[in-house]
């Protein structure tokens, strides 16, 4: 499925659909309080949703070469980390874009924000530790095994803790309802925009995983010649 | 390849002169209603078809890579 090219189109489809369409579907007034940067939707909060995606296969190709070792479970592994891992600083970039209007400051150590780049920084560790073991077995081993480990921590910093306390960000409450989006700002045109956004973001993110892995496995087999 | 690449042109023109001749037109065409989004929208647009078509050109190489060191 990963060299056939349907699925390549679709991404391109549903991202064009996601960048005309997004800009012009109906979006409801909530009070005037995010006005027009409710499309904020169609761009950002799908960031976050990639990476979860990207970074779930980067963990399941990394408990696959535990039970199997080869390098395409590795190169796959560590392309699916760091396409995840992009898309995870492009959501806290544009957060910070999208906060300075909002919350009146990029930056105001908001659990959700503090978690993220919690999240962030375990995942630069991956990179630093693959980066620092020169012997290609031990170095895809010991990446996989933190990479578990790194996996898991997402749950704490961004699933749980900004649920325990007060959030900027919608519908965080004390522990009520999901910290990240507030379901109910959305209504049914915008979920029209919403979902085939988070799938076309996704499915970009697997495209360029995919020609990374390409890459390293060509590099390898260089190498190894 | 450069067919491709003819085509993609092709169609971006297209886009741009639809665009243009509307604001031409029109005046108060689509370009400049609702506070010029559509403006906007133009630019995520071409930067969306330059990135895909930048992606598919990689692709397209790595492929190439591919079959020569089979």
């Amino acid at each position: 499925m990963i060299r056939q090219r349907w699925w390549k189109i679709l991404s391109f489809l549903l991202l064009l659909y996601t960048c005309t369409y997004g800009f012009y579907v109906k979006v409801p007034r909530l009070d005037d309080r995010m006005q027009e940067s409710i499309r904020n939707f169609f761009f950002h909060v799908p960031m976050w949703f990639g990476m979860m995606i990207l970074l779930f296969v980067s963990v399941w190709y990394s408990v696959k070469y535990l039970r199997n070792p080869t390098i395409q479970n590795d190169s796959n592994a560590s392309a699916f980390a760091a396409t995840g891992t992009v898309f995870g600083m492009l959501g806290l970039i544009t957060g910070a874009i999208w906060a300075n209007y909002q919350w009146g400051s990029p930056w105001s150590g908001d659990p959700k924000q503090n978690g993220a780049a919690i999240a962030m920084l375990i995942y630069l560790a991956y990179f630093v530790l693959r980066g620092s073991i020169t012997d290609d077995v031990k170095k895809a081993r010991i990446g996989a095994v933190y990479n578990v480990f790194a996996f898991f921590m997402l749950f704490p910093t961004l699933w749980i803790l900004p649920r325990l306390t007060e959030s900027l960000h919608p519908g965080g409450e004390g522990s009520e309802g999901n910290p990240g989006i507030n379901g109910q700002d959305m209504d049914a045109h915008m979920r029209m925009v919403f979902y085939p956004a988070v799938l076309g973001w996704t499915l970009l993110g697997v495209w360029i995983s995919s020609i990374k892995t390409r890459y390293s496995l060509l590099a390898y087999q260089k190498m190894n010649a | 390849m450069n067919k491709l690449k003819i085509i993609a042109l092709f169609f971006m023109n297209c886009f741009l002169c639809i665009t243009v001749k509307a604001q031409e037109t029109a005046g108060e065409g689509v370009m400049r209603s609702n506070g010029k989004i559509f403006v906007v929208m133009a630019v995520v647009v071409t930067i969306l078809i330059g990135l895909f078509l930048y992606l598919a050109s990689v692709d397209r190489k790595i492929t190439r890579l591919e079959k020569e060191n089979k």
